[in-house]
């Protein structure tokens, strides 16, 4: 993928993950208040395709920002070769991207 | 401590590997750090290299680290940086030492190259010269980051060029960035997609040394931003790179 592309989807995913940060904790202040169980979150959430869009986007815009950024901490700290570093951050990317749909369909399945 | 009268001059000697040594000169009025290691040639260490030229700020060659700081020398006065009248200098930094004060810019001015610098023309000596409009956003864009004089002071104060040698570093891209902006250029495209490559503007880190240190006060910073807004729109236009 050229730098151009990396550059352009770190800049995007940023944009997204700002809201969406602030919105979830925004949440998690608002929701546990006065004490909070599994049973309540999975109340609103099972079902939601409202809060399966919004967590899948996190999840993805993570999956795409994060090894990014980690790809360019590690091209300029360590000596480890180009292709080294490409290939462990897909596998990162995908790692992210796979735990963060499994938590995703967790809550809001079944 | 020296005499009141007089500098205390630490001077890198050596290439990678070498050391300070110490040169004692008499304190004057209105003395460059410049004039400081052209009296320590003179009368000291006739060995001793180091790089200069016009000794009036226009040239940019005779660019050093002092106490630390990169800085054109012939227009940094000695009373400005030595309070205390004791002066340490080194050779600018990230670039292979060739001996003493001077450094091998070949690879400064090769990324140059790498980030589009060179100029191309659309017209014949026969045509017309173009127009330019000087109120122009572009020519005013441009204008600000023109005036650069090559000394390599902000490429030796970006750290991100010492943490990844293959950036194309402050000055190639400031260059990049005047000529996307100037609308003679043939070659405005071919500039954008060299700049955003491996190693360009995107490896910059907003750091602001090289803005920081710039003896011509140009902001790279500035001009690094602004190719980077043209890599993303660049992107969203999905214009062939």
């Amino acid at each position: 993928m050229s730098e151009r592309r990396l550059f352009a989807l770190q800049r995007l995913s940023a944009l997204l993950l700002g809201p969406l940060v602030i919105i979830h904790l925004v949440l998690i202040l608002y929701a546990v208040r006065d004490g909070l169980t599994a049973a309540e979150i999975l109340a609103r959430t099972r079902g939601s395709a409202l809060w399966a869009a919004y967590y899948g986007a996190f999840v993805l815009a993570a999956a795409i920002h994060a090894p990014i950024g980690l790809r360019n901490v590690l091209i300029e700290w360590t000596p480890l070769p180009r292709r080294a570093v490409d290939l462990s951050m897909i596998v990162f990317c995908a790692a992210l991207a796979a735990l963060g749909m499994r938590a995703v369909i967790a809550v809001v399945g079944g | 401590m020296g005499d009141a009268d007089e500098l205390i001059v630490s001077i890198w000697r050596g290439r990678e590997t070498g050391g300070l040594v110490e040169y004692r000169v008499p304190a004057r009025a209105n003395q460059t750090v410049l004039d400081v290691v052209t009296e320590v040639q003179r009368r000291h260490e006739p060995s001793l290299a180091y790089r200069f030229a016009c000794r009036v700020g226009v040239c940019g060659s005779c660019a050093m680290t002092v106490n630390g700081t990169p800085r054109w020398t012939c227009r940094t006065h000695v009373r400005k940086v030595a309070a205390d009248r004791r002066l340490t200098i080194e050779p600018l930094r990230n670039m292979p030492r060739i001996k003493d004060l001077a450094c091998d810019m070949n690879e400064f001015f090769g990324k140059w190259r790498r980030a589009g610098g060179v100029f191309r023309g659309s017209r014949t000596r026969d045509d017309p010269p173009m127009a330019v409009d000087p109120q122009s956003r572009n020519r005013q864009a441009a204008n600000a980051a023109i005036e650069c004089i090559n000394c390599a002071v902000c490429y030796s104060a970006c750290d991100v060029v010492a943490a990844r040698p293959d950036y194309l570093g402050p000055a190639a891209l400031n260059r990049a960035w005047t000529l996307i902006n100037d609308v003679r250029h043939a070659g405005r495209s071919a500039t954008l997609a060299q700049a955003t490559a491996d190693g360009g503007c995107a490896s910059c880190h907003t750091l602001g040394s090289c803005a920081q240190h710039c003896p011509v006060g140009i902001s790279p910073t500035a001009s690094i931003a602004g190719l980077k807004r043209l890599s993303l729109l660049s992107f969203l236009r999905r214009t062939p790179e």
